[in-house]
């Protein structure tokens, strides 16, 4: 099992390698200057020219992808264009919002999404299993920015029972020290900001949860439907076992496997930020960072944030891999 | 009849004592300022963005001051100045008793080392022991861009409360130059603690004193108690300028009152905040210029005036500011807003008239357009405070254009290639949108920096006028104010009766905050200052 986890993480340096040369020749071929837009309709030759020469734009392409290789290889992900900051400190500035939040739907969603799954599967053709997949296809198509405006209409702004957007009250002063808002206000015993973090928490959350929920929903759905029909299931049925033991003891061990594949995805993409969620709800998220970052041309924030994203992506496939064989031993990791 | 008397004696006094006490302003109170997004920085040096610059104004100050809504200068940390006859040496009389946010004092040698470590060549003097400034990083963009490389020769401090700069040449907005906020006065002892930190941990004379800031969510101001200019407060206590990005979420928070002021709502916004009676909506006329320009490069729009005129009066600018930008801005005359000192408001303007167009477009040599192909008209991708939106503008343009028999395309880029490609004039471009928005109040930062093609091949305008250069020459070499306003004027009617670019609207700058929010005014550099600013 350790084999296959250091194995599985040696991986990841081939595949960031990818990762980093397919973004760098997308850059390279997208047009765009950081420079003009960093200077705007301002620009004039000489003030055009030092910036560039201060980006290093000047170099050869292969000069400047290979300054960013030795550069990455000393873990250190260089500054931004922009703000003249660290990457590194600028994506832990903001990845903490994003795990909390993602953290947070995924909660919701796997939760609910797997109550709703067993309960459709052993109720197939019911009223609640159309009306509980019918929501699901809506789940699955509704836009999250339309549908976080309408919480936020109905909600804040109608019946005040949650703030509009943000983090955390204006009027709330938090020590920090995970930046993991919920977190840092029970570690600082600090109740006033942890019932204003969850406050904030709850609609971005639920606006994120609905697509992850409706593939849940269904994920699990169809798979129970697929083991409650096998014959070990029959044969506990014959044993005289009560349905409920069925379904929870026998059925949703095998059940779970494909669903545990599904939460482990969508957790993955969640984390590499959710822009339109991040952006309605002004959560100060790696996602609305990273779009900003591609919109103003910030090279060091696309390749800092893109390198991030898929090394999360790569470790949460690994703990997928890693609890495939824990729910089921008949799984080798080998 | 002495009842009714009696009555309309107390209704006057309640009124009149009423008002006089809403005019005393309170002290205390969270102002919480709603915008699009986050601030860059806040080194004022280094800073090119309003969000960034928005802090700025409020944590810094500069030598002089431009007066409450007007670009008109006044003393600021220099309480007087003087300028010698040929116009090459200023002397500042500084500000006595005035303290940064750390407690160090405000003298000559903050000032020497603000401006001095913008300075390619470093000719500074300072009155005491001074520092070793490191080296710069990055270009200070404004700097390089206002020229004031090529401006300023030194920079001496004489003694603890005077300051001297020589000049290079005789730049007479040069007074106006600083008044920019890239020309702010750090604290040197805050810089030199940690000259690569400053950039986050801001430290000046202004009103407001930093005090946190988490990203992409919230900057937090507080009262310096220190201040120097008890007439403008600061009254509030706090001040949280919250990222909200999203237009409709941002007025939508306005409308539930978290927040007092929300910064560029959309449009159709407007009308609701002015029914909403616990709203205001703060407006100001913008000082900027959205316009159409010629490719200069290129014939026949080079050399044909009747061309040029002709294309001014078949597009039809009032559909455009009143669909298009909303109502939120005024068609121009001319290339400079009609609130800047120099403005010629003799000059006709272009009026919308098909029939004088197709005449104007006959005699240029294409009757109804025949003989003319296809043109392009680029149009701006993103929005601007000059033009909301570039795309509408340019299918509305083509739609007048059609008119007179011109066949048009829009084309556009994204907005990096699309300013990179304008500069270099290309053979495909014909028609372009583009814009500014005023850094100085100077009517040479309009009509000298956009349009004398003459001056340099960067400047947008191609356009070569030896009359207009020379103008442009005189004004920049003239130091009397009045003696430059007719150089101005001049230089616009010139422009009128040349049509080297359309001019097409100013546009206004409109923001809702809720009703209670007392003494806050727009400025027209889109400078938020919030000394005066008090809560009720």
């Amino acid at each position: 099992m350790i084999g296959f986890i250091l194995r599985r993480i040696l991986v990841v340096i081939p595949t960031l390698l990818g990762v980093s040369i397919i973004i760098f020749l997308m850059l390279a071929i997208t047009p765009g200057d950081p420079a003009e837009l960093l200077l705007g309709e301002r620009a004039t030759k000489e003030s055009l020219d030092a910036m560039r020469e201060y980006l290093g734009l000047q170099k050869p392409l292969y000069v400047q992808y290979g300054l960013f290789l030795k550069r990455v290889a000393q873990f250190d992900l260089g500054e931004t264009i922009w703000t003249r900051q660290k990457v590194s400190v600028e994506i832990m500035e903001r990845f903490p919002a994003t795990i909390e939040l993602t953290l947070a739907a995924m909660i919701i969603s796997s939760f609910l999404g797997i109550i709703l799954g067993i309960i459709s599967a052993t109720k197939q053709y019911s009223w609640f299993d159309y009306a509980s997949m019918l929501g699901s296809l809506f789940g699955v198509s509704m836009p999250v920015f339309w549908l976080g405006l309408v919480l936020m209409l109905i909600f804040a702004l109608n019946l005040g029972w949650f703030p509009m957007s943000g983090r955390l009250g204006v009027d709330i002063d938090l020590t920090t020290i995970t930046n993991l808002f919920v977190l840092d206000s029970v570690l600082t015993r600090n109740w006033e900001a942890l019932r204003s973090a969850l406050m904030h928490l709850t609609l971005p959350a639920i606006a994120l949860s609905t697509i992850p929920l409706a593939i849940v929903a269904r994920m699990t759905r169809s798979s129970m439907l697929e083991v409650l029909r096998q014959d070990y299931i029959k044969t506990a049925r014959a044993k005289g076992l009560s349905e409920f033991k069925i379904v929870l003891k026998h059925a949703l061990r095998n059940g779970l496997i494909p669903v545990v594949t599904v939460v482990g995805l969508q957790f993955g993409i969640l984390l590499g930020g959710a822009i339109l969620t991040e952006t309605v709800f002004a959560w100060p998220g790696v996602g609305k960072w990273l779009y900003d970052g591609v919109v103003k041309r910030d090279y060091m924030v696309i390749q800092g944030g893109c390198l991030l994203v898929a090394t999360i992506f790569v470790f949460v496939n690994l703990i997928v891999d890693v609890l495939y064989a824990i729910i089921n031993p008949r799984i080798s990791v080998k | 009849m002495m009842k009714k008397i009696g009555i309309f004696v107390c209704i006057f006094t309640f009124l009149i004592v009423s008002s006089s006490l809403a005019q005393t302003p309170k002290k205390g109170g969270t102002l919480v300022f709603g915008r699009g997004g986050d601030s860059v920085g806040l080194d004022p040096a280094y800073e090119t963005d309003g969000n960034s610059f928005m802090i700025c104004d409020n944590v810094y100050e500069a030598l002089v001051f431009y007066k409450d809504e007007s670009t008109a200068l006044e003393p600021g940390l220099a309480t007087s100045w003087e300028v010698s006859p040929d116009g090459l040496t200023y002397t500042f009389k500084l500000r006595k008793g005035v303290k940064f946010h750390d407690g160090t004092p405000f003298n000559a040698d903050a000032v020497v080392f603000s401006h001095g470590r913008m300075m390619k060549e470093r000719k500074i003097k300072f009155f005491g022991k001074g520092w070793e400034i490191p080296k710069q990083e990055r270009p200070p963009e404004y700097w390089v861009s206002m020229e004031m490389d090529n401006t300023i020769d030194s920079i001496e401090a004489k003694d603890e409360h005077t300051v001297v700069y020589k000049l290079k040449r005789v730049e007479a907005p040069f007074l106006a130059n600083m008044g920019m906020d890239f020309a702010d006065i750090i604290s040197p002892t805050a810089f030199m603690k940690d000259p690569a930190g400053f950039v986050r941990n801001p430290v000046g004379t202004g009103p407001f004193k930093f005090v946190k800031w988490i990203k992409d969510d919230r900057i937090i101001l507080e009262a310096f108690k220190d201040y120097w200019n008890k007439a403008k407060g600061p009254y509030l206590d706090r001040v949280i300028f919250r990222a909200i990005p999203e237009n409709s979420v941002r007025f939508l928070e306005l409308k539930a009152g978290n927040i007092h002021i929300c910064q560029f709502p959309n449009a159709a916004d407007i009308p609701l905040a002015k029914k909403d009676p616990k709203l205001q909506v703060f407006t100001q006329p913008g000082m900027n210029i959205g316009y159409l320009g010629f490719n200069h490069k290129k014939e026949p729009w080079a050399s044909n005036v009747k061309l040029r005129k002709a294309i001014a009066h078949a597009i039809n600018r009032k559909a455009i500011v009143d669909n298009i930008y909303q109502g939120m801005g005024e068609v121009a005359k001319n290339c400079i807003p009609p609130t800047m000192w120099g403005y010629n408001k003799d000059v006709p303007g272009y009026q919308y008239d098909v029939e004088l167009a197709k005449k104007l477009i006959a005699e240029a040599g294409y009757p109804e357009g025949k003989g003319l192909p296809e043109i392009t008209l680029w149009s701006m991708p993103v929005a601007r405070p000059y033009n909301p939106e570039g795309l509408k503008v340019g299918v509305a343009m083509i739609g007048d254009l059609a008119k007179i028999g011109i066949r048009a395309r829009v084309v556009s880029y994204d907005w990096g290639t699309y300013l990179k490609r304008q500069r270099e004039q290309p053979e495909d471009m014909d028609l372009f949108q583009l814009g500014w928005t005023g850094d100085n109040g100077d009517p040479d930062n309009f009509l000298a920096v956009l349009f004398d093609g003459m001056a340099s091949p960067a400047v947008r305008i191609q356009w070569h006028n030896e009359t207009y250069h020379n103008l442009m020459l005189q004004g920049k070499q003239t130091v009397d104010q009045a003696k430059r306003a007719e150089i101005y004027k001049k230089a616009q009617q010139l422009m009128y009766e040349e049509c080297p670019v359309i001019p097409i609207a100013h546009s206004a700058v409109m923001w809702p905050g809720l009703k209670k929010v007392q003494n806050f005014k727009l400025h027209p550099t889109g400078s938020v200052y919030l000394g005066s600013v008090w809560l009720p």
